[in-house]
């Protein structure tokens, strides 16, 4: 079994207007990433959970999850990721594909 | 005043000293392949510059094996002059003490034997040298007396017929047979009738059978189906924000899967921008394989190339109004020709980089591997001497220098992602270049593309377009502004970032109306190898390595 680094991260964010099911995006491959966008119970902030393959890169997920939480409404989500060894380009791709699919499901 | 030399032609009295002892040894202008090493041993003196022909793709593997297992007693001391270090062989000789110096431009897949050797103190490096510039010296102070060239094929009388990877022969063959130098060919094939004639009989010395055809390495095919979708986002920001603002027509492209994603954006991205016949018309390029759907979609008007590409041949020929072709059919490329044209008669080169410093500087030279450089650092640099004016020029210079300039600017764009494989990023405060010139003792650092030429950096974050960089703190505000999660990126002043995106020298994505959502794969008019052969209705015969079907 790899192993696996788990980094919990909070920002506040503009409340999300959603109250929709879970919506997932991405696939588990070497350099990708799967992200699962769901609701959660703090309006104004949004929980981040990451398990990443990769080590060491903790302030690196820092400062991507913190501007995607300035950047975006995402307030009242909880987004689960589970990392291969994406880098911040492809992380960042992800997590606006992720939301914008998230928004539209019904 | 010095007193007059004794003679005026000691050279040409050395030369028929050696063609004499080949003669002697029973050799005539047609060598069997077992006479190899004994005409090698004829006709090379210690000290003598050699260039054995090693180009990007063709080698004349068979000529530089024979070279390394010269005796050493008899052969030493040589001076290579050649622009690639592909083959084990190519490194053997200096090894083995057969060679002791040299001169070169890329050595890619050698490049770590080649520093181990610097380390040790056994090979001395002279320079390394962009192609132009290594090719100008066979003509003043690097010219070899013998040449080891490769070609496909000669008639009885020595002529011979290069095929479609014409690439460095001529320019080596000219340097030498006019300089009282001798030239061997090692040949695929003797025949009786030649296709065409590329290099006459009288100035080549020997020609010899190789026991089996020439090495062509297939330097340029990409497949599609490694292309990612942040090389689709930074092609659409490539061609949106940069060849569609300064109407690129004439242009040359780097070999990496970044610009190879632009080729496969031309049919369908844009198209859709309506910028066919509007970009993209006269390339300095081999013939990629993923420019193919570019070309049948009538995007592309004329190729030359430096040289051809393993599986294009077939393609290339049907092609002529593309390419340049003989009165044979196939293909004809020239390396320095086709360097020439990507100096000064384009407007755009456009590569990618291992590593970038916050001055612009580029550099694929990592520690432990003396690799050199391709064509990147004549094609991207910013040609001085250019007088002829076109619209994406001038409009650089003005940029770059305001409405009264009296010159333009070529357009020297790198493309990357902020990281690599293994997280390692590309935009650093310290190239390793300058460790690299520490361990190899040289006056400077091995730099790829300087700074003050390349005028657009586009990244995943978007495009930094240095030309309207005022300052020097402008402009490293500009490259910290699209280096991402880098250390370099994130320690840029946000508020200079962001006024320099007010201003244009930055530009987004959703500034130049991209979502980067419809960034997808599904934009590429070929997602893989046999999508190339289909579009070249079957023409296009990849090599067995780039085939999984």
């Amino acid at each position: 079994m790899r192993q696996v680094e788990k980094i919990n991260l909070r920002f506040n964010s503009v409340p999300a207007n959603t109250s929709r099911d879970a919506s997932l995006c991405g696939v588990v491959g070497s350099g990708n990433l799967e992200i699962l966008f769901r609701k959660g119970d703090v309006n104004d902030a949004c929980l981040f959970e990451v398990n990443t393959s990769a080590k060491g890169f903790s302030s690196t997920w820092e400062s991507v999850l913190q501007d995607f939480s300035e950047n975006n409404a995402v307030g009242g989500l909880k987004v689960a990721i589970n990392d291969m060894g994406a880098t911040p380009a492809v992380v960042t791709l992800r997590l606006g594909q992720g939301l914008a699919m998230y928004m539209e499901a019904k | 005043m010095n007193a007059p030399s004794e003679s005026w032609n000691a050279m040409q009295l050395s030369r028929l000293a050696r063609l004499e002892r080949a003669a002697s040894a029973g050799i005539g202008k047609i060598v069997p392949s077992n006479k190899v090493v004994e005409l090698l041993e004829s006709v090379i003196l210690p000290s003598d510059r050699l260039c054995v022909e090693g180009n990007n793709q063709k080698q004349a593997d068979f000529l530089s094996e024979a070279l390394a297992s010269v005796d050493a007693s008899k052969v030493n001391d040589l001076h290579i002059v050649q622009s690639v270090l592909a083959l084990p062989s190519h490194i053997d000789v200096f090894e083995r003490g057969i060679a002791r110096k040299l001169d070169f431009s890329f050595s890619g897949p050698q490049a770590a034997r080649l520093a181990k050797l610097v380390q040790e103190e056994r090979i001395e490096i002279g320079a390394i040298h962009t192609y132009l510039e290594l090719f100008g010296r066979y003509f003043i102070d690097l010219t070899p007396n013998v040449a080891l060239v490769a070609a496909q094929a000669a008639d009885r009388n020595g002529n011979l017929y290069l095929g479609p990877n014409t690439e460095d022969t001529p320019v080596i063959v000219e340097a030498t047979s006019f300089k009282s130098g001798i030239v061997i060919a090692q040949v695929n094939e003797v025949v009786d009738q030649l296709p065409r004639v590329d290099i006459p009989a009288d100035w080549v010395d020997f020609a010899v059978q190789a026991p089996r055809p020439n090495y062509v390495e297939p330097l340029f095919t990409r497949d599609p189906s490694q292309i990612t979708e942040i090389q689709v986002l930074m092609a659409m920001m490539a061609i949106k924000g940069i060849y569609a603002e300064y109407g690129i027509t004439r242009l040359n492209h780097g070999i990496g899967f970044d610009t190879a994603a632009i080729e496969l954006l031309l049919p369908t991205y844009a198209t859709e921008l309506g910028l066919k016949g509007k970009i993209c018309t006269h390339w300095a390029l081999n013939p990629h394989p993923t420019l193919i759907p570019a070309i049948e979609s009538g995007f592309v008007q004329s190729i030359h190339s430096f040289g051809s590409e393993v599986g294009m041949e077939k393609y290339v020929a049907a092609r002529p109004d593309i390419f340049f072709n003989g009165r044979d059919g196939s293909m004809r490329s020239n390396r320095a020709y086709c360097q020439t044209a990507g100096l000064y008669a384009c407007d755009m080169f456009i590569g990618s980089t291992l590593q970038m410093d916050l001055q612009g500087n580029s550099s694929t030279a990592t520690l432990g591997r003396i690799a050199g450089f391709g064509g990147a650092p004549n094609m991207g640099s910013d040609p001085h001497g250019r007088r002829h004016v076109s619209p994406a020029w001038l409009k650089a210079g003005r940029e770059a220098t305001g409405d009264q300039t009296i010159r333009g600017r070529k357009l020297v764009v790198q493309m990357v992602e902020t990281f690599r494989e293994h997280m390692a990023p590309v935009f650093v405060n310290e190239l390793d270049a300058w460790k690299l010139q520490k361990s190899m003792g040289a006056e400077l650092p091995p730099i790829m593309i300087y700074g003050d030429d390349v005028t657009h950096i586009v990244t995943e974050e978007g495009i930094a377009n240095l030309l309207l960089c005022r300052t020097p703190e402008e402009r490293e505000q500009a490259i910290r502004g699209v280096a991402g999660y880098t250390a370099i990126g994130r320690a840029r002043d946000k508020k200079m970032v962001e006024n320099l995106r007010d201003r244009g020298v930055i530009k987004r994505a959703a500034d130049m109306g991209i979502n980067p959502r419809l960034a997808t794969r599904d934009l590429l008019a070929a997602k893989s190898i046999k999508d190339l052969v289909r579009w070249s209705d079957g023409m296009y015969n990849p090599p067995s390595k780039f085939r999984n079907w």
